[in-house]
């Protein structure tokens, strides 16, 4: 609708951010939902294979550090081949590379694995238990051999020596060396937008194509990674105030 | 295994680019490294300023988002201010150039902290012992600070190495026939792309295995005057 007093503020934005502006930022914003979008798939795969990747990396990591034969060995390869590739490759392999079995394309498992949603969680858990088995493993050989010795004297059995005196003292030692793999999780998570998943440089790939450019949606997501980077580091640094609380000098 | 017979040139022509990539981005980072880590330490309010934001950015964006930025908006911006100033013609940034320079600049970020690490590792006194037997600046350098420099800095440097090497996988998205690109296409053209991609994890290993043992060479070698227990 003609507005009878002329171009407005918004008219003259408008026209500031598509012709004089180096960078179309009303574009950006009238593009919100994508990147919204964006941001909660990102979180989404992040989250969730940092979860499931974590609870698998536990027993993974105690196994390494008691030299449990055999799953020891095995571990060790699994977390060799994972640490030793990159994750893109990872990726492909599961997504484009399992279809070149009829075994697989012809069972029940094709239903999952034709999805790039799921082939993509399947390879950010399995690539970041392998990194988290490999911090947990150092956590758990840093406990002071002392502290086990004095759980044996007391004849506390295995189990609860793990549960009591090495897990909890070796989670609390990991959790700087943590929140770097969580970061890096979010790093690499933007290889998800290879496989047409629409996360945060999804949206922003989508958006540079649609208009033919070249700044705009790769400056929005980096923003959005580097608030998301801003927010995990500040979140890590609240928690290890609280869980390393007993390391802190004492108020006078 | 005989189609990845057929196409093994392709894959060792993919393997060599991969290599370069990585090593000339590596030259790039080492310089930019060191450069960071003289900005941070240096008594200069803008130079700690510059460096700061610099690490800051870096270990905020992914590299992938950095490097289609870079490829696409780089390009973008040489050609537009080439056009608005006329000191250049139409400028196309290829593919290896933009791999490099993104890789090389993110490694830099991590290479300043490693340097920087290093640096402050060294005891002050023997700085303070080289100024007082009258050595010049420069000398105190190349004879006290250097030397001590590489030993500490070797195993972040390492690890950066490491992760840097992986990185270059990302370049295939940019469309460099770099390795993880030749096994894509021979996979897909032969339908055999979990062989190919195999392949490829293979040939990481590989690199991996070559890379641990030549720093542990280095390692060796820097660390002669050390004491091991």
């Amino acid at each position: 609708m003609e507005d009878p007093r002329g171009p407005s503020l918004l008219d003259a934005i408008r026209d500031f951010s598509g012709n004089a502006s180096p960078l179309d930022f009303v574009l950006i914003i009238q593009h919100w939902e994508m990147f919204a979008a964006g941001v909660g798939y990102t979180l989404l795969l992040v989250a969730v294979s940092l979860v499931i990747g974590g609870a698998l990396s536990l027993p993974l990591a105690v196994a390494r550090a008691y030299r449990t034969p055999v799953v020891n060995q095995v571990v060790w390869a699994y977390v060799y081949l994972f640490r030793g590739t990159p994750l893109l490759v990872q990726l492909y392999i599961i997504y484009y590379g399992l279809g070149q079995f009829e075994i697989v394309r012809e069972s029940f498992l094709w239903l999952v694995l034709r999805e790039p949603l799921w082939c993509t969680l399947i390879a950010f858990v399995l690539n970041t238990a392998a990194y988290t088995t490999e911090i947990f493993r150092g956590a758990v050989e840093a406990v002071p051999y002392g502290e086990v010795e004095a759980a044996k004297a007391y004849g506390m059995s295995a189990r609860l020596r793990t549960s009591r005196i090495v897990l909890p003292n070796a989670l609390r030692r990991a959790l700087p060396a943590y929140s770097n793999e969580v970061i890096f999780m979010l790093h690499g998570s933007v290889v998800a937008s290879t496989v047409t998943i629409v996360d945060i440089l999804g949206a922003g790939r989508i958006l540079n194509s649609k208009y033919y450019l070249a700044y705009e949606g790769f400056l929005a997501a980096a923003v959005l990674y580097m608030l998301l980077v801003y927010a995990i580091t500040r979140g890590f640094k609240i928690w290890e105030r609280h869980w390393h609380a007993h390391l802190r000098p004492r108020a006078a | 295994m005989d189609t990845v017979v057929a196409y093994l040139p392709a894959i060792l022509r993919g393997t060599s680019v991969t290599v370069a990539v990585a090593l000339c981005s590596a030259v790039l980072a080492v310089f930019l490294g060191l450069l960071g880590a003289w900005g941070k330490i240096a008594p200069s309010r803008t130079a700690n300023a510059v460096t700061g934001a610099y690490t800051t950015l870096i270990r905020g964006v992914p590299d992938l988002v950095l490097m289609l930025l870079l490829f696409y908006g780089g390009q973008q911006l040489l050609n537009d201010i080439g056009a608005a100033t006329g000191w250049w013609g139409y400028i196309e940034i290829s593919h290896f150039t933009a791999g490099v320079f993104t890789i090389g600049f993110i490694y830099g970020a991590y290479m300043t902290e490693t340097f920087r690490g290093a640096y402050l590792a060294i005891p002050r006194g023997q700085i303070e012992a080289g100024t007082a037997c009258g050595m010049s600046g420069s000398l105190v350098f190349r004879r006290i600070v250097w030397p001590q420099l590489v030993r500490y800095a070797l195993p972040g440097f390492g690890n950066n190495w490491l992760v840097l090497l992986k990185t270059t996988a990302l370049v295939s998205v940019l469309g460099l026939h770099e390795l993880v690109w030749e096994s894509f296409t021979a996979g897909r053209s032969t339908r055999q792309l979990f062989t190919f991609f195999f392949v490829t994890m293979a040939i990481y290993l590989v690199l991996t295995a070559i890379s641990d043992t030549g720093l542990r060479w280095l390692e060796r070698k820097y660390s002669a005057g050390v004491r091991r227990a």
